[in-house]
């Protein structure tokens, strides 16, 4: 009975036809698909995209060049110089994170004392050339103004698992 | 006079360039087949093309810092390679991860488990000639590295298991929508199974290829679904459980033929296993603390770092320095979704390891292609190196 059960099954194309009718199913399934550059995946507010170097709300810079993030830094992608300045504050002379060595592992982030170096959302930031991708600090700085707004909500989100 | 000598030449073996460009060659394996007609004589697997010197680089980092190179290692399993690293250095050290971290680790394991065979399965169907399944797949895929980024803030290298517990909590309403997703997962893999299980091309191709004994396997070291597609009802969550497996209740699904066709559903199974662990972690979890709160071992919340000033020193010690681990030698392993993952870490007692010697699943693996694929066509060595789920990243560290 097996025997011919087996047989009449192989014969009919059994589960080739249920493959195809589940296939043929899906067809009218809705859509997953993202239109990319019009529509993006949801992100959440840890994701570890572009850096940002951030300020104070009256346009100080957040950083004091205590250099946690240079030591954390596990691919040696940051470097720092620094010296007091006019005014007396310690800040920094040079921020220069080589994105091309950076692996986005968001330690620099955990380790800044003052949320000066963040992660941000933005993820669309390939470039033409090798050299566009040394940033330095006004680089980083124009980051942070630009999405300053979106980088203090992600904050304010996350601060309670911080 | 006049000898003439007759000598009949047999030339018909030739060999062949099976990748590194290869795309069924599953990264940058290459593979020198030496051919008779269309049959494999010979597979002689050449290696060291991703090789990026992760071992000796972690000996010049500090245990923090060396953690996220684990997940570049398997990058289709990440958080399952950073958890031998982990689980080593919180032995050496002798701390012990709190409640909630530990089901946190188990669950994303287990998220892990899926991530990986989601991939190696529906890869393997394209590989054999379906489209379908891996267009499918990448769906549920999707979904999964959406709670990957959703927990740890990256699609894939996670940085999320850290030395005496997790980065984070999970974020409110994510164990939610994975309890959700967990509901509907197993239909999906009813519709995957009615694509290829009873398949003919699907078995046609699968059945009977790239047998491997129970004996042979065990000599060649194979370990994972591999091993079990053998007949050996071997895995480390159960012979020496690690974090909650004790606690949580699943099977392990062992083989008999250990031919190709076996190691496909040895991955079914096991993926059907998982989603019940992850129901079990969720029902199980209790809100609590996810690291050690030794702040020697575990940074501060940030609260408490702009506080107090001892927790700024600790903190500030932390990401400079690290910590310092008392000198020994552990090799502790985790059953990674490919199969037995071990880190051997010998600690001299300062704040990096002194060595990092990383035990790879797929090497082994890798290793039985010659065995697998001999007297076999050629096609069928694309099917034997798709079911031994290799990945370059671990293989050649």
């Amino acid at each position: 009975m097996t025997f011919l059960d087996r047989t009449a099954r192989s014969f009919l194309l059994s589960e080739l036809l249920s493959g195809m009718s589940l296939t043929f199913r899906y067809m009218f399934r809705p859509k997953v698909t993202l239109n990319y550059p019009y529509e993006k995946g949801p992100i959440s507010p840890r994701f570890k995209g572009e850096h940002a170097l951030r300020r104070y709300p009256n346009g100080e810079e957040r950083c004091i060049a205590c250099k946690l993030c240079e030591a954390v830094c596990p691919a040696q992608a940051i470097t720092i110089e620094a010296e007091p300045r006019d005014d007396g504050s310690r800040r920094t002379t040079r921020y220069d994170i080589d994105m091309t060595k950076c692996i986005y592992c968001g330690l620099c982030e955990e380790a800044c004392p003052v949320d000066a170096i963040v992660e941000g959302p933005n993820f669309e930031f390939a470039t033409e050339t090798r050299e566009e991708l040394l940033y330095d600090k006004d680089k980083l700085l124009a980051n942070g103004d630009r999405w300053e707004p979106e980088l203090a909500r992600r904050l304010e989100l996350d601060a309670p698992y911080r | 006079m006049n000898e003439v000598v007759t000598k009949t030449v047999e030339i018909d073996s030739h060999s062949i360039n099976f990748g590194p460009q290869h795309p069924a060659a599953h990264g940058v394996l290459r593979l020198i087949l030496e051919m008779d007609g269309e049959q494999v004589v010979r597979a002689d697997p050449h290696i060291g093309l991703l090789h990026r010197g992760t071992e000796k680089l972690i000996e010049y980092k500090s245990y923090i810092q060396a953690l996220p190179y684990f997940d570049r290692l398997d990058y289709c399993s990440p958080m399952s390679e950073e958890h031998p690293f982990c689980l080593a250095t919180e032995k050496l050290l002798g701390i012990t991860v709190p409640e909630r971290a530990q089901w946190i680790r188990t669950l994303f394991s287990e998220i892990t488990r899926i991530l990986n065979h989601l991939l190696n399965v529906t890869t393997y169907a394209l590989d054999v000639g379906a489209i379908t399944p891996s267009l499918w797949g990448f769906e549920e895929r999707e979904k999964l590295m959406e709670f990957y980024e959703a927990a740890s803030g990256a699609r894939m290298h996670a940085n999320y298991f850290r030395v005496g517990g997790v980065a984070k909590d999970l974020p409110a309403g994510l164990e939610e929508k994975i309890f959700n997703w967990a509901e509907t997962y197993p239909q999906f893999i009813d519709d995957l199974e009615t694509l290829l299980t009873e398949n003919r091309i699907w078995k046609q191709r699968l059945v009977d290829v790239g047998t491997v004994s129970a004996e042979q396997a065990l000599g060649l070291g194979f370990t994972g679904p591999c091993l079990r597609a053998s007949g050996v009802p071997w895995d480390l969550r159960r012979a020496q459980p690690y974090e909650k497996y004790s606690e949580v209740d699943f099977k392990i699904a062992v083989g008999r033929n250990g031919d190709c066709y076996d190691r496909y559903l040895m991955r079914i199974g096991e993926m059907r296993e998982s989603v019940k662990i992850i129901q079990q972690c969720l029902a199980k979890m209790k809100p609590g603390p996810v690291k050690v709160q030794d702040r020697k071992f575990a940074a501060p919340t940030r609260g408490e770092m702009k506080r107090s000033m001892e927790a700024l020193i600790h903190h500030f010690k932390l990401y400079t320095e690290g910590f310092h681990v008392p000198a020994g030698a552990t090799y502790t392993a985790v059953e990674s979704p490919k199969g037995e993952f071990g880190v051997y870490l010998v600690s001299d007692g300062t704040n990096r390891p002194y060595r990092c010697k990383i035990r790879p699943t797929g090497f082994a693996h890798l290793q039985a292609i010659e065995v697998m694929s001999k007297r076999h066509m050629l096609a069928d060595a694309v099917a034997v190196i798709g079911s031994l789920d290799i990945v370059f990243g671990e293989i050649d560290r």
